[in-house]
């Protein structure tokens, strides 16, 4: 009967996205549209098959892997892609020729590949991670099975959705022209729903734990879904121009929507980069160390102050700008005061290791790990620094400010996560071990080397652009033309690309390791659901 | 008074007031007599469960036993 429904409401939206394909003002739309009927078709001949045979009901005494084997694997292979892309956008960077914009007649430019790049690392790389991560520690932690059947599956098909609908729509010309939230109308309201049932596949794991208390990285997991259901809701509020078109027209203007993205902009480092992965922290470094936190009381302090001060920072990326100047100082102030909990917790994940330090010199996952927490620990003093106003106006539409988002991105989120998919993937598919750890040490090595190139390249660059633009001759003129600071920054540029081509050579690494690891192994462990081969 | 400096104000001082003792509360609330016990508890439920569910009941909202 359900699955009836089920064909019922896949048949209606395949046939509506049709009728919308075809009315459609826009190219974007137009492939979008195309893109939803191709889904809703295959998810309706999936069904079609599914329904002859006996209804197995789920088994309540095994944990929901299958979607988080899914989600491992996705979250590699857009890892790669989204390096990939970062490092062709490095490339243009330094060489503008390398845009073909005559070949590819503009499509294949800086400005579409680069929202492209931040979507492809942010939401399906880390995003990804996020999902599987918090699927797989919910249900241990919580000593239950995921709850809601198979609507967790529907969270990753959905999510997975989204980014390909959101790649596609930004190469065609759809955007919002919002930083991190690019999406158009059509396709935010599609995330919401998805995100809607994360919510609900969660809060009803939690609700039916058997573990009496609610383990703190299930707390930095939930708030970052909360909180980013807010946040995507407030920054894209805006009104279509067409229910048939891509196009829509933001609700608020002027410095209120550039003070509505910032607080999401932030906010989405704050609550997506930051306690989403500090839920990865609490919960795989301790395992991977075999023992528990160092502090389960500074873990909870960690978790409140993060949240009663995160939220006020956003101002901070519009010094001496229309905001009015008590916001800007609030935001500084709160950024500052933001240091003091960051380093709590990253004393916090570090000195979980406190009689086990030998470990890392056997354990390359284990280094992998604390590198990442103490990556998050030199992004989280920089931030404080660079939000200063006397600093934020030498750094701020410098290339200081891309250095310090890629030594977070790429030192704490990309390594904690290769930390994870490292611990998870004998687990999941039940191997003994990892197929190479020598290869792990390689990964380790070409992120760590590609990441003090980006980094220090990126101070260089920055710091020089900076000081370039506002140096003044002694009748008062600027000294060097804008084209002056492109010229002088050649260097640096393809040092970034040398960098960039560093980390995404550990990413393949890790790749070939984690499907040797299953491909190349057999299977000790019962992993109690049969899993096809690769 | 219009909106916006009521508001403004309200949150400048009240609301402000009540966030920071709210805050306070919590951690304060973390250092209460006897939360050790549970704390350790917690920081050591990770290494239970690791291959499957725990069996029996749903542990019922506010029950606060420690197995």
């Amino acid at each position: 009967m359900w699955d009836t429904f089920k064909l019922i409401a896949l048949g209606v939206v395949a046939v509506f996205a049709a009728i919308a394909a075809n009315y459609a003002r826009d190219l974007a739309y137009m492939v979008n549209a195309l893109t939803v009927m191709l889904a809703a078709g295959l998810t309706f001949m999936w069904v079609l098959r599914n329904m002859e045979g006996e209804r197995v009901a789920a088994p309540a005494n095994e944990y929901l892997d299958g979607v988080v084997r899914a989600g491992v694997i996705a979250t590699a292979g857009w890892g790669v892609v989204g390096f990939l892309v970062g490092v062709i956008i490095a490339a243009q960077l330094a060489w503008p020729v390398l845009n073909f914009s005559d070949a590819a007649q503009g499509y294949l430019n800086f400005g579409k590949l680069r929202p492209l790049h931040t979507s492809a690392v942010i939401f399906a790389f880390g995003g990804n991670a996020l999902i599987a991560t918090s699927f797989y520690v919910v249900q241990r932690s919580c000593a239950t099975r995921l709850w809601g059947g198979n609507l967790a599956w529907f969270v990753f098909w959905g999510y997975n959705l989204f980014i390909v609908l959101a790649a596609s729509g930004y190469i065609l010309g759809a955007t919002h022209s919002k930083e991190y939230a690019e999406p158009e109308w059509h396709v935010d309201l599609w995330l919401t729903i998805v995100w809607v049932a994360y919510l609900a596949v969660y809060l009803g794991t939690i609700m039916r734990r058997r573990e009496p208390h609610i383990y703190v990285a299930n707390w930095f997991y939930l708030s970052f879904i909360v909180t980013i259901a807010m946040l995507h809701i407030i920054n894209n509020l805006a009104v279509p121009v067409s229910v048939f078109g891509s196009k829509s027209v933001q609700l608020f203007g002027g410095v209120q929507d550039a003070m509505t993205q910032w607080w999401y902009g932030h906010n989405a480092v704050g609550f997506f980069l930051t306690a989403g992965f500090l839920g990865m922290m609490y919960y795989f470094i301790p395992k991977q160390a075999e023992r528990p936190v160092y502090s389960y009381k500074l873990s909870i302090i960690h978790f409140w102050a993060l949240i009663f001060m995160y939220i006020w920072a956003g101002p901070h990326h519009l010094h001496y700008t229309a905001l009015p100047e008590w916001a800007a100082t609030l935001g500084m102030v709160f950024s500052i005061m933001l240091w003091m909990p960051s380093w709590g917790g990253m004393i916090n994940g570090l000195m979980t290791l406190s009689g086990a330090w030998d470990k890392l010199r056997t354990d390359p996952i284990l280094r992998m790990m604390v590198v990442a927490v103490g990556f998050y620990g030199m992004a989280t003093f920089e931030g404080p620094m660079m939000s200063i106003k006397a600093v934020n106006s030498l750094s701020h539409y410098t290339d200081w400010t891309i250095g310090h988002v890629h030594s977070g991105a790429l030192g704490w989120n990309g390594m904690i996560t290769f930390g994870a998919l490292y611990y998870l993937t004998p687990r999941l598919w039940g191997r003994e071990r990892l197929y190479s750890l020598p290869a792990v040490s390689w990964h380790f090595w070409l992120a760590t080397i590609g990441l003090v190139l980006y980094a220090s390249s990126m101070w260089v660059s920055g710091i020089m652009e900076g000081l370039m633009w506002r140096e003044v001759d002694s009748q008062g003129f600027l000294v060097n033309a804008f084209a002056d600071t492109v010229i002088a920054k050649y260097p640096m540029l393809i040092v970034r690309t040398l960098g960039g081509v560093f980390f995404l050579a550990g990413g393949v690494v890790m790749c070939w390791n984690l499907w040797a690891t299953v491909a190349r192994q057999p299977r000790v462990a019962d992993t109690r659901v049969a899993v096809p081969a690769e | 008074m219009d909106r916006y400096s009521f508001l403004r104000q309200l949150a400048d001082s009240w609301v402000l007031l009540a966030l920071v003792l709210v805050f306070l509360g919590v951690i304060l609330f973390v250092f209460r007599p006897g939360a050790r016990r549970l704390h350790r508890d917690a920081a050591e439920s990770i290494f239970r469960n690791e291959k499957k569910p725990a069996s029996g009941e749903p542990v019922a909202p506010g029950k606060k036993e420690v197995k």
